[in-house]
Parts: structure tokens; C-alpha cells; sequence
């Protein structure tokens, strides 16, 4: 047998160091949303009733238990039950496109009411609503790519369940994964109050 | 199994029943977030200061497992949520007095 250097603590520090800076990159975006919501917050308050709550609290809900069938799928390995972790990393992936599903429909409607970034109906709104959108868009945007990421990431780690090369002895690659996946989610919780519960 | 490997750190694993009342506690947080701001702009920022943090935190220290980790991955998180902060009261320092 060959000699394998194995360090797993090591792995999740690592994987970790990366979620710091992913902090510090959304954190930077949350300070910017701050400074404008205390510049504009009539504006904020009124361009924030024209997102739909329902759809944004429905997308926590779909996150949250996301996120819970992931540390499930990391207790069903650690007892060596494959089939179970397989079956929770599939759900996790499906409420993963569930969330984008819902998310698309809500772009979409927000698209038809002529509200895209640079589109010339935001242009004849008040600054303090252009403002509100364009940090919208870029922060949702920008977390929407990091749900497709982290679902590419369970993805891969699905298929290594499925090959047994991620098991009871050895799944730190899932914990990683997991911890995307939470961050991801952690980043969502704030976002809801910010854009969805706004008004 | 060769010798050479090292075993994963946990030491007790919690089970499944531990995570599934963390998610119960998280939608309840939402749901009482959601109640607060429909009573109005005071309650809601402070739905949104309390309770979103509060939301974080149990996803961090239970699904993220950092309950069970180590003193230094719980010193990284500090650092870095401290440091935020320190951006934060920045920013509010100035344009206060701007």
C-alpha cells in the first residue's frame, strides 16, 4: 500500500480560509447596501414593496432545508448508510434547482416590468431606487452563482458517494462541499430581510 | 487500513435528530422575522439585527459544525466577523459626521 498524506482537519482549515474571504467579499457588498439604505431609506423602503416577499420566503424555507440535508447526508456516511446520504445529497441538489426555478420566475417578472440593470425605465426612477436595483441585482446575482457552484461542487461529491470513493472513513470532501453549500445559505438568510422583508 | 492515515478528528458524532431541530429552530426565526416586519419599521430592523444573526449563528456553530471543531477554526470565523465589524463602525464613523 502506498503512502497516502491525509490530513483532514487540514482540508476543512483550508476550505474554511476560502470561506473567510467569500465572507469579507459579500461583506463588503452588505456594507455598501448599509451606507445606501442610510442615505435613501424612503427610497429603499419603496422600491423594496415592489419585490415579492412570498417568493423570497419561500426560497429561504427551500435553502434552509437544502442546507439540512446536507448535514444529514454527512451523519447518513459517518454511520455507513450510502443509499441514505445519496438520497439526502439528491434532495439537497433538487431543492438547489428549486431555488433557481424561483428565483428565474422572479428576475423574470422584474424583467417584463421593464426593471433590468442599465434599462431605461430604472433610469427614470430616483436615484435612491437605482441604487436599491442595482445592489439587488448584483447581490442576488451574485449569490445565484455561487448556488450553481456549489450545486456543480455536490454534483461532483454525489458522484464520488455513488463510487465509494467518499465514505464512512473518509468524506471530508463532502464536509467541504457542505460547508460551501452552508455559506451559501448563510449569505441568503441576510439577503431576505435586506431586499424581501425592505418595506 | 494502513497506520499511516490519520482518523478524522470528530469525537462524538452528533446524530441526525441534533440537526433537524436546529432547522426547526431556523424556520421558526424566519417565520417570527417575517411576523416583525409586517408590524412595522422598528420591529423589522430590529427582527433583522437580532434575528438574522441569531440565523447565522446556529448555521454556522451546528451544520457547519463548528461546535465540534477546533479553538483555532472558531478563532478564523471570529477574526474575520470582527474585522467586518470594525469596517462597519468605519463606515458609520464617517458618514455620521460627513
Amino acid at each position: 500500500m502506498t503512502h497516502v498524506h491525509r490530513d483532514d482537519f487540514g482540508s476543512r482549515l483550508g476550505m474554511w480560509l476560502f470561506l473567510v474571504t467569500e465572507m469579507v467579499l459579500f461583506g463588503g457588498l452588505f456594507i455598501a447596501y448599509s451606507a445606501m439604505r442610510h442615505r435613501y431609506p424612503m427610497e429603499f423602503h419603496h422600491a423594496g414593496a415592489e419585490l415579492n416577499a412570498v417568493l423570497g420566503i419561500t426560497n429561504t424555507v427551500v435553502l434552509l432545508t437544502s442546507s439540512l440535508t446536507v448535514v444529514l447526508s454527512i451523519v447518513a456516511i459517518q454511520r455507513n448508510e450510502r443509499s441514505r446520504a445519496i438520497g439526502f445529497l439528491s434532495t439537497t441538489l433538487g431543492l438547489g434547482f428549486v431555488f433557481l426555478i424561483i428565483k428565474g420566475f422572479e428576475w423574470a417578472a422584474k424583467f417584463h416590468h421593464g426593471l433590468y440593470p442599465n434599462s431605461a425605465h430604472l433610469a427614470t426612477l430616483p436615484p435612491g431606487e437605482q441604487v436599491f436595483f442595482g445592489l439587488y441585482f448584483s447581490m442576488t446575482g451574485l449569490h445565484g452563482v455561487h448556488v450553481i457552484a456549489g450545486m456543480g461542487v455536490l454534483a461532483w461529491v454525489l458522484g464520488m458517494v455513488v463510487k465509494g470513493t467518499v465514505n464512512a472513513d473518509k468524506y471530508v470532501h463532502l464536509e467541504n462541499a457542505g460547508l460551501y453549500w452552508h455559506l451559501v445559505d448563510v449569505i441568503w438568510i441576510f439577503l431576505l430581510p435586506l431586499f424581501y422583508l425592505a418595506a | 487500513m494502513d497506520n499511516t492515515t490519520h482518523a478524522p478528528s470528530h469525537s462524538a458524532h452528533p446524530g441526525y435528530g441534533t440537526f433537524i431541530k436546529v432547522w426547526v429552530a431556523l424556520l421558526v426565526c424566519t417565520f417570527a422575522l417575517v411576523g416583525l416586519a409586517h408590524l412595522g419599521q422598528g420591529p423589522a430592523v430590529w427582527g433583522l439585527l437580532t434575528l438574522t444573526p441569531l440565523k447565522a449563528g446556529l448555521v454556522f456553530y451546528f451544520f457547519m459544525h463548528l461546535k465540534y471543531e477546533p479553538p483555532l477554526l472558531k478563532v478564523v470565523v471570529l477574526v474575520t466577523l470582527g474585522t467586518l465589524l470594525i469596517f462597519f463602525a468605519l463606515l458609520f464613523a464617517d458618514v455620521a459626521f460627513r
